[in-house]
């Protein structure tokens, strides 16, 4: 028996439509389970304060700014070598052997566990350079990370930029640089940008690869050679040795908040300084 | 060999291969100084391979190779001492589509002088006026320099490309079907320009019709397959040609 083609595309559209309803539904779940039940716990000395008896009372900010020193120096090391290579890839080179071999490196390692980061991380720069747990340990290892990404989305970015602009600056009597710097570059950075938010998303998230390398200490970083503890770590050791879940939920929620608005803040600066004129 | 102190550019014995194939066969021509002259011919006739050669644009095109010379003022572009940046500002380009940069209105037509030096740049701001108002573009625009030049017309954004063009204070311009997709109006506001422009700077220009050809150009050249089987004054081409191919090709006969 044969269904006529307009049944059939009517399935196909509920299929569709429920697929995507039922994802968005789960997502949302989990957002607002999160949030209700982390959102009551956070306030002014939950932000500021440190964490006291293990983390059951007291706030999280060693933890706050554990994570952003981490991130802040695995996209410091990571965004400008990364975006590097992507320019390196897309105008420099055409397909040759290194290309070939860049790009495989480059998709092998995304798909990598982070915790395999983590411990050659552990290995290399904790214990072979002897950087301790430390935020730069931590920062490195998750720079190592994140490179894949910001490579493959910055060169994506730049590949989408249309010919005739490059043709354009040549024709204008630009040079090979003046050209990717003028022409090339405004039109590649909103995709390049999306690339790096990407990344401090998974910088700020990341749990298994931080613990080996930075450590899980409660005190206030000091320097670049402390070592620290991320809200997401924090987060782990609260959930899985019960210290407390309420606290716990507060710093999953805050987790979430900082992501969203990293998200907002850095979409809006691309928007208003880089990408002018179009 | 005796060249007269008019010819601008002398392409001698030019041939251009893409990979294997080739697009320009053995091709010389004279172009004169302060002239427009037209390269017309059916599509695929080498014709925009021809005017990329003379910025050497065609460089860029991957498996691309030239054999021949082309002479600017009687020096050859393919020199070793040639500064390809130097050239490209002598010997301007309009595209067939109008290309504005992501950029505004003013950005476009100041990104040639800005690549320079800035003492050899001048006064910007002087520069994209003047060039604005060559290109009769300056009118419409002069309200809305900070707009970006995607919000022009087509017709606008086209003269905004030959405006960039003439902010390089070139020698040579060469426009390669600047008008093919503009309407009529644009058409004539560009052919206007053009014969203005023809005073100051000489013209190479691949027109999109053999009508085109007859109104604005002084000399016509006529390319099929890539190989130039006549030129002349325009003229003498369109009412006298030499050669059959031409006369059915100007007669609509094929194209």
């Amino acid at each position: 028996m044969r269904i006529n083609p307009r049944t059939t595309g009517k399935i196909a559209k509920v299929l569709i439509w429920a697929a995507a309803l039922s994802v968005l539904v789960v997502l949302v779940a989990i957002i607002l389970y999160i949030l209700f039940k982390g959102m009551p716990f956070i306030n002014w000395r939950f932000l500021t304060d440190i964490p006291r008896s293990m983390g059951r009372s007291g706030g999280i900010a060693p933890a706050i700014a554990g994570t952003a020193m981490v991130s802040l120096v695995a996209i410091v090391i990571a965004v400008p070598f990364g975006i590097g290579t992507a320019f390196y890839l897309a105008e420099y080179t055409r397909g040759n052997a290194v290309t070939r071999i860049i790009r495989f490196s480059a998709e092998s390692l995304a798909a990598i566990p982070s915790i395999v980061y983590g411990l050659f991380g552990f290995l290399f720069f904790v214990i072979y350079l002897d950087l301790g747990w430390s935020v730069l340990s931590g920062g490195l290892t998750l720079a190592f990370m994140i490179l894949p990404t910001v490579i493959r989305t910055s060169e994506e970015a730049i590949l989408t930029v249309p010919n005739t602009y490059r043709e354009v600056s040549f024709s204008l009597g630009g040079t090979k640089w003046q050209t990717i710097r003028k022409a090339v570059f405004p039109s590649a950075i909103q995709g390049i940008a999306n690339g790096v938010i990407l990344s401090l998303g998974r910088c700020v998230a990341e749990t298994a690869a931080v613990i080996l390398t930075a450590g899980s200490a409660l005190r206030m970083a000091s320097s670049l050679f402390s070592p620290t503890r991320t809200m997401a770590v924090h987060f782990y050791y609260l959930a899985r040795e019960g210290i407390s879940m309420d606290n716990a939920y507060a710093t999953a929620a805050l987790l979430i908040l900082l992501i969203f608005l990293i998200n907002v803040v850095a979409n809006a600066f691309v928007n208003r300084t880089m990408a002018k004129g179009r | 060999m005796t060249t007269e102190t008019n010819v601008k550019i002398a392409i001698r014995d030019l041939s251009v291969y893409y990979d294997k194939k080739q697009a320009v066969h053995s091709l010389s021509l004279d172009i004169r100084a302060h002239e427009i002259l037209s390269v017309i011919g059916p599509a695929n006739s080498g014709i925009t391979t021809l005017l990329r050669s003379l910025n050497r644009l065609f460089d860029l095109t991957p498996g691309s190779r030239t054999e021949g010379d082309i002479l600017l003022d009687e020096k050859s572009i393919y020199g070793p001492d040639v500064s390809l940046t130097e050239l490209r500002r002598r010997v301007g380009m309009v595209f067939d589509v109008p290309t504005p940069l992501p950029m505004s209105i003013f950005d476009n037509v100041a990104y040639g002088p800005r690549l320079k030096s800035k003492k050899a740049r001048g006064s910007v701001a002087e520069t994209v006026e003047r060039s604005l108002r060559m290109a009769a573009l300056w009118d419409e625009t002069k309200d809305r320099l900070k707009m970006p030049a995607a919000s022009l017309s087509g017709g606008q954004q086209q003269r905004l490309c030959i405006a960039r063009v003439l902010a390089l204070e070139p020698e040579v311009i060469l426009l390669d079907r600047p008008c093919s997709g503009l309407d009529p109006i644009s058409t004539a506001k560009i052919e206007d320009s053009l014969t203005l422009l023809k005073k100051q700077f000489t013209i190479v220009l691949a027109p999109h019709n053999v009508q085109q050809a007859v109104r604005v150009s002084s000399r016509t050249a006529f390319m099929l397959s890539g190989r130039l089987i006549e030129e002349g004054p325009s003229t003498e081409v369109f009412s006298d040609p030499k050669d059959r191919r031409t006369s059915d090709y100007i007669t609509g006969r094929f194209g």
